[in-house]
């Protein structure tokens, strides 16, 4: 199916206000949560981009899995290796 | 869509099934490539919470400005590719071009602005080295954050000319008259990469550059 | 050869074209596979003649022919060629390339033309590697370990990082290409639990190499980085981590082993189905044991780091879910041999090499639970224990599930049966011959002998001579097939369509198949492995198969 054209202009206001706010939360002095909130913020706007900009919002569950996959061991490699470094003693 | 297509593959029974395996494919691809890059994000991440203060100090280096200004360039290029998608899809030729064409510039904007940001760095004796020099409290530790941000944004930027090489020969093959309403996969496999590297640029932006910002010595 | 005296009509996937273009610019999947054999094949002569040097080396208490240097270059180099350039590639390339196709019923893999890119990644990745071997050789082991690796050793690995990082890019694309033609192109009415095991366990490979590799490709990256500017990753001294560059290779290289025993467990599928002549035993607990292994297959990498100086705690969770492995290993087994229980063996070569594969096997997955525990693996590690567990995995389970599987497919591959007489012999000697390398070398590991030394004390000669004795034959073992296989080429192709009466859809097909498999998209109607009550309903051309019901 076409994507109509608004929802990619609405998109990429959404992830320039995100960006914005990224920089924004960047200026104001919250000690470790800088980072957490630029995380959190980094995967709406990715997580957005998938769906959207990479339609996977209109694609069948396949690609839904495939993309997930990516991400899901993506996690495995960072919780499992960070599970090494966070309990050394 | 006929089943003897010029564009039809032998191995497969008709265009839809060669579409949708052409997308899947570049999934895959896809994939590896977050592994890939996953690679790099762990060593980052383990770093990271071994020297926060070496990190913050060595990130200050960094040009928030000139990289925020690239943020926002490779967002208009998504954008602006997302609609070259969507102009191929509607077999519109001559909008999908525009809309390549402010990709690409954008795109180019891009690496020009990185090359300047290396430029400094270079000037500055920031590249890791013999030459490497930092007025922080651990140049060691410093210097890993910089063999970090050269080895991401690096090999980001690799992946941005092959973008735009890959980009300049999907041009090429919509400007000969290559596509269709019913058949244009190179340009929406394209669309999945360059998103991708775009995705890629939006976690590299505040990990690297917005380090402690607010320590930063005015 | 001439295809004058031929009784086919028309020309097989072999007499489609002539001349070294016809070869080396294929886009036939059949075709590339044969590239890859030869290829792979050489690779496993080279690993081989480093393993002859090795046991020749080690006969003598006292380092005879060689000196520490070069032992070291030899494990090394010996570990490379067989990894990565045998092992890995071996199944997937030359047989899933061959089979996956015409066992979903497909006229070729997706991307023919990556397919064939890959083929030619697999050879340049080679060629760096071959040209350390030829100039110098590499002392750092096969795992590359930082720092050693980027700051200590005098010979060079840089090529060889550059070849595997090469080749680690053709082991992707394989894989990428096996998952979109098993998605996308099954034949109609071929459904996920209608698919054969072969085809869930190249899923499951496909899967890791497409989602493990990349990481070790990064950590290679990394590491030619830190080797080539001196600046500092892995090394402590340069405020590195050398931990970090075993978690990145290990995230992978545990995942590999799987890569190199799926496909095997595949093929004994295969073959102990169709040889009992019954049905596989628990089809949907086969498939999910498959994915199973693969997706626990990534959770368990630090068991290979238990003494590395990695956390006590994460040790203790990788020895917990190394543990979980064992129970999707073990129903394969049991249900082989429930499989086998009762069945009309038909004592063929395929089915010896299988029944070699399943006990084999069954030993390296047992004493693997030795060395996932932390307590025993701390005395284990680092012995010639460890190299007898992974080498009754990888000759053992990997190699003898390779062997099955040319054998079975040999005649569908080339239209000629082999000497059935030598093929059985030489299946026995390297059962014989495997067993009295390694299995000295289990004892020899408990009582302490470390891997990789070239000299060692005098109390372990008697053992390490039983084991170059094995070597030898097994040697013997490897070189006798290749000898009948290559004599059978020489002979007219009159094996037939079905020699073995099997049921799966690449036996459909004559015997080497057509250039583009099938003339019609077959219509499969029932699941795989219907081999009892006698008949034995082969999927059917569709147009034949509606005439039949009409
Ligand atoms: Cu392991």
């Amino acid at each position: 199916m076409i994507v109509p054209k608004k929802i990619y202009y609405r998109v990429a206001l959404a992830l320039l206000v995100l960006f914005i706010l990224t920089i924004a939360v960047a200026f104001v002095h919250l000690g470790p949560f800088n980072v957490y909130i630029a995380v959190t913020i980094a995967v709406i706007k990715a997580t957005l981009v998938v769906l959207y900009f990479m339609h996977v919002r209109y694609h069948t569950r396949l690609t839904w899995i495939f993309a997930s996959a990516g991400f899901l061991w993506l996690i495995i490699l960072f919780v499992l290796t960070l599970a090494d470094y966070a309990t050394r003693s | 869509m006929s089943k003897h297509d010029s564009e039809l593959a032998h191995q497969f029974e008709d265009m839809a099934q060669q579409k949708e395996a052409a997308t899947l494919g570049m999934w895959a691809f896809l994939i590896t490539e977050v592994l890939f890059f996953g690679g790099l994000f762990t060593a980052y991440i383990v770093f990271r919470t071994e020297f926060p203060a070496a990190f913050a100090s060595a990130s200050h280096h960094l040009d928030v400005v000139m990289g925020g200004i690239n943020t926002g360039v490779l967002l208009g290029s998504s954008l602006t590719m997302a609609l070259a998608v969507h102009a191929a899809q509607e077999g519109n030729r001559k909008s999908t071009l525009a809309f390549m064409t402010f990709t690409l510039v954008l795109g180019l904007t891009f690496l020009i602005i990185k090359g300047f940001e290396y430029q400094h760095k270079f000037a500055d004796n920031l590249f890791p080295g013999a030459n490497f020099v930092s007025h922080g409290a651990e140049p060691g530790h410093e210097q890993l954050f910089f063999v970090l941000y050269f080895m991401m944004t690096g090999v980001h930027a690799a992946h941005m000319i092959v973008g735009i090489l890959l980009l300049l020969i999907i041009m090429g093959m919509t400007a000969k008259g290559k596509f269709t309403a019913t058949y244009h996969s190179p340009v929406e496999n394209f669309g999945l990469y360059w998103h991708f590297v775009d995705i890629v640029w939006i976690f590299l932006y505040p990990l690297l550059y917005l380090i402690d910002v607010t320590g930063r010595a005015q | 050869m001439t295809t004058l005296n031929e009784p086919l009509y028309r020309d097989d996937y072999l007499n489609a074209g002539y001349g070294v273009k016809s070869w080396f610019l294929t886009l036939d999947h059949k075709r590339i596979a044969i590239l890859y054999l030869i290829s792979i094949t050489f690779f496993f002569f080279i690993g081989g003649f480093f393993a002859v040097m090795l046991r020749l080396e080690l006969m003598t208490p006292q380092g005879d022919i060689v000196t520490a240097e070069t032992y070291n270059k030899l494990f090394t180099m010996h570990g490379i060629a067989m990894i990565f350039f045998f092992l890995i590639p071996s199944i997937p390339a030359v047989l899933g390339n061959f089979f996956v196709p015409m066992m979903i019923g497909a006229r070729d893999l997706a991307f023919p033309r990556l397919n064939l890119f890959s083929w030619y990644l697999y050879n340049v990745g080679g060629l760096f590697t071959l040209y350390t071997m030829v100039t110098g050789g590499i002392d750092t082991g096969w795992t590359f370990y930082a720092p050693y690796s980027s700051s200590y050793t005098l010979s060079d690995p840089v090529p060889v990082v550059v070849g595997v990082f090469i080749l680690g890019f053709s082991s992707i694309l394989t894989g990428i290409n096996f998952l979109v033609t098993i998605h996308k192109m099954r034949a109609p009415g071929l459904t996920w639990f209608r698919l054969p095991l072969f085809i869930w366990a190249s899923y499951a490979t496909s899967v890791i190499q497409v989602l493990g590799t990349p990481v070790v490709a990064i950590a290679l990256v990394l590491l030619g980085f830190e080797r080539l500017t001196g600046v500092g990753i892995f090394d402590p001294k340069l405020d590195g981590d050398p931990i970090l560059f075993q978690h990145l290779f290990w995230f992978y290289s545990h995942p590999a082993v799987y890569i190199m025993i799926l496909p095997s467990m595949g093929v004994v599928s295969e073959v102990v189905t169709c040889f009992a002549r019954k049905r596989i035993f628990g089809y949907k607990f086969m498939a999910f044991a498959i994915m199973g292994i693969a997706v626990l297959g990534f959770l368990v990498w630090g068991h290979h780091m238990f003494i590395s100086g990695q956390s006590i705690y994460a040790g203790l969770v990788f020895s917990a879910l190394s543990f979980l492995v064992a129970i999707p290993s073990a129903i394969k087994v049991f249900n082989w041999t429930a499989t086998l229980y009762k069945g009309q063996i038909e004592f063929r070569t395929p089915i010896l090499y299988a029944f070699g594969f399943i006990g084999l096997f069954t030993i390296g997955g047992l004493t693997g639970l030795f060395l996932a525990s932390l307590a025993t693996d701390v005395h284990l590690t680092d012995t010639y224990f460890v190299v007898a567990h992974f080498h009754y995995i990888m000759v053992g389970g990997a190699v003898m599930g390779y062997l099955a599987g040319i054998h079975y497919w040999w005649p569908k591959m080339t239209g000629r049966m082999y000497h059935e007489g030598w093929a059985k012999f030489s299946a026995l000697i390297l059962f014989v011959g495997f067993n009295l390398t390694f299995f000295p070398q289990f004892i020899l590991g408990f009582m302490g002998m470390p891997r990789r030394y070239y000299v060692y004390p005098p109390e372990y000669q008697v053992l390490n001579v039983m084991s170059t004795a094995g070597a030898s034959i097994l040697g013997l073992g490897y070189l006798i097939p290749m000898i009948y296989l290559l004599w059978s080429l020489r002979k007219p192709k009159t094996a037939g369509a079905n020699p073995w009466n099997s049921t799966g859809l690449e036996w459909t097909t004559p015997s080497p198949p057509l250039p583009h498999n099938f003339d019609e998209v077959p219509e499969v109607t029932h699941e795989p492995y219907i081999y009892e009550g006698g008949s034995h309903p082969h999927a059917v051309p569709v147009s034949d198969h509606e005439a039949a019901h009409e």
